[in-house]
């Protein structure tokens, strides 16, 4: 599809917005969402996080026939690249590594300062140290082997490798 | 000050760990998971008035929306959706947005840490009772990567008359986004708002504390307000700018037909000569409030909601002259 506003370059952001009283929805490219200021996410702010995706993973290979799927939401990689919507908190597990460069490059960091739900204040008294990087990296290869994705596999232990020589 | 900031926001996105995201939720978990917040919510100090998206009309629902009360997304949201407003719309709660729970607390003039405090507060309730998505490593878990972390967005709504009329918000614009800021057009397209009304606010929230983002938003605040005061203080001895007040509220005081667009921009120049002394009858406070009455949905909840944009345009007009002469 076309972009709504330009009529020019592809659309890839989904924009609702009030004008003039009436609810309307339209399609947007990056750019003229970016002058319109749809840039940043949240509501009234929409973001471009679905565009982002998009262009990161515009060359990406086509989905293996035995996509990892989100155990909890039946979600595939795909179908969160495709909607810019992340369908669970354990996608967040699963698809770790996948989602790590988009975060870093929305945010330029990748770990959490600030608030923490009282309940794991409480836990974290005996157990400090949070996991790092590379231990969740560990994880989501346990679990890739265990699917036999040995290319995803293969992947996450040249990840690994490369945190771990630093 | 609140000659500058018009209003001070806080929000916070939260998530139930035991449902999936929005996107993958049918109408009966959405319904399940608002009933457990109201619930909780009804017990609690607060007192909420309960709005189901699905019982309400479209007009009812922009009206909302032009009042910053909920957000534009959530008029299409209906089984599930609903929205929790407090009496004073201080405190305004989405159930099934495009998180489970999106809380915002909206104050006048700037009040970023004692807005934070009061949606802290209301998160500590919350997360007493239920069990949110959180990781240590990317911190409250949402739907969309962008919110991940503190989840937190706070802004402030500005009225940059002069900053606009040198063009200088762009200029600005263009070095926030370092920062981790941003700034848009509050009304009409960005590249053009109407009413000089901009909205800056913290664009990172993964990596930053509450309190630093927050600080950070604060200074940034605080150096606009220097540059705009300064800027205004030029502008109000210049005769052509002070002929523009004038001629503003004469044709606000006197108009017959009148467009939100034309609206916006004559009471932003109203606003401006109220800050500088050139109009000393009216306050800061009753233009603010015609803002957000003079909007398209705001007036048809007044006076119908089959008027088409031109009678629209003339009940504006009645309502303009009524109020301000
Ligand atoms: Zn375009
Ligand atoms: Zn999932």
């Amino acid at each position: 599809m076309l972009c709504q506003h330009c009529q020019k370059n592809q659309a890839t952001t989904h924009v609702k917005s009030i004008v003039n009283g009436e609810y309307t929805e339209y399609m947007l490219c990056s750019d003229c969402a970016k002058e319109m200021g749809y840039t940043s996410l949240w509501s009234d702010m929409q973001g471009d996080f679905s565009s982002l995706l998009g262009s990161f993973f515009s060359n990406a290979l086509p989905e293996r026939t035995q996509a990892t799927r989100c155990s909890k939401c039946k979600s595939s990689y795909n179908d969160i690249a495709n909607s810019g919507k992340v369908g669970c908190a354990d996608c967040y597990e699963t698809f770790y590594s996948q989602l790590l460069p988009t975060v870093r490059k929305v945010h330029g960091n990748t770990e959490h300062c600030g608030k923490r739900p009282k309940v794991f204040e409480k836990q974290t008294e005996d157990k400090p140290a949070t996991e790092s990087e590379t231990e969740l990296l560990k994880k989501e290869l346990e679990k890739a082997v265990e699917e036999q994705n040995f290319e995803k596999a293969a992947e996450l232990r040249d990840k690994i490798k490369e945190l771990e020589g630093k | 000050m609140s000659e500058v900031v018009v209003k001070t926001r806080v929000r916070l996105a939260r998530n139930l760990k035991d449902y999936p995201f929005e996107c993958r939720l049918n109408a009966d978990e959405k319904k399940e998971i608002a009933e457990k917040v109201c619930k909780i919510l009804e017990k609690s100090e607060y007192d909420f008035t309960r709005y189901d998206m699905e019982k309400l009309s479209q007009v009812d629902k922009i009206a909302l929306v032009e009042r910053h009360l909920i957000s534009p997304e959530f008029v299409s949201n209906n089984a599930g959706a609903v929205a929790l407003i407090s009496s004073n719309e201080e405190i305004s709660i989405m159930l099934n947005e495009e998180d489970h729970i999106r809380l915002q607390i909206i104050k006048n003039g700037l009040f970023l840490e004692e807005a934070y405090e009061i949606a802290d507060k209301l998160d500590d309730i919350l997360s007493e009772k239920l069990e949110f998505a959180f990781s240590e490593k990317l911190g409250y878990l949402t739907q969309c990567p962008t919110n991940l972390g503190t989840a937190m967005r706070a802004s402030v709504m500005l009225h940059l008359p002069a900053l606009q009329k040198s063009h200088a918000v762009v200029r600005i614009g263009n070095n926030l986004s370092k920062l981790g800021l941003t700034i848009r057009g509050m009304y009409g397209e960005s590249s053009k708002p109407s009413g000089a009304l901009y909205q800056l606010s913290n664009q990172v929230t993964l990596g930053i504390s509450e309190k630093a983002a927050i600080e950070n938003l604060k200074n940034i605040t605080n150096q606009l307000i220097t540059q705009e005061i300064k800027s205004r203080a030029s502008l109000s001895s210049d005769i052509s700018v002070v002929d523009t007040v004038s001629r503003s509220l004469g044709i606000l005081k006197t108009a017959r037909i009148i467009s939100s667009d034309e609206a916006m921009n004559l009471l932003s120049n109203v606003r401006f000569g109220v800050s500088v002394k050139l109009l000393e009858t009216l306050s800061l406070d009753s233009i603010d409030e015609l803002i957000c009455e003079i909007q398209p949905a705001s007036i048809m909840k007044k006076y119908g909601t089959e008027l088409t944009v031109s009678e629209r345009d003339i009940k504006r007009a009645d309502f303009l002259r009524e109020k301000l002469n």
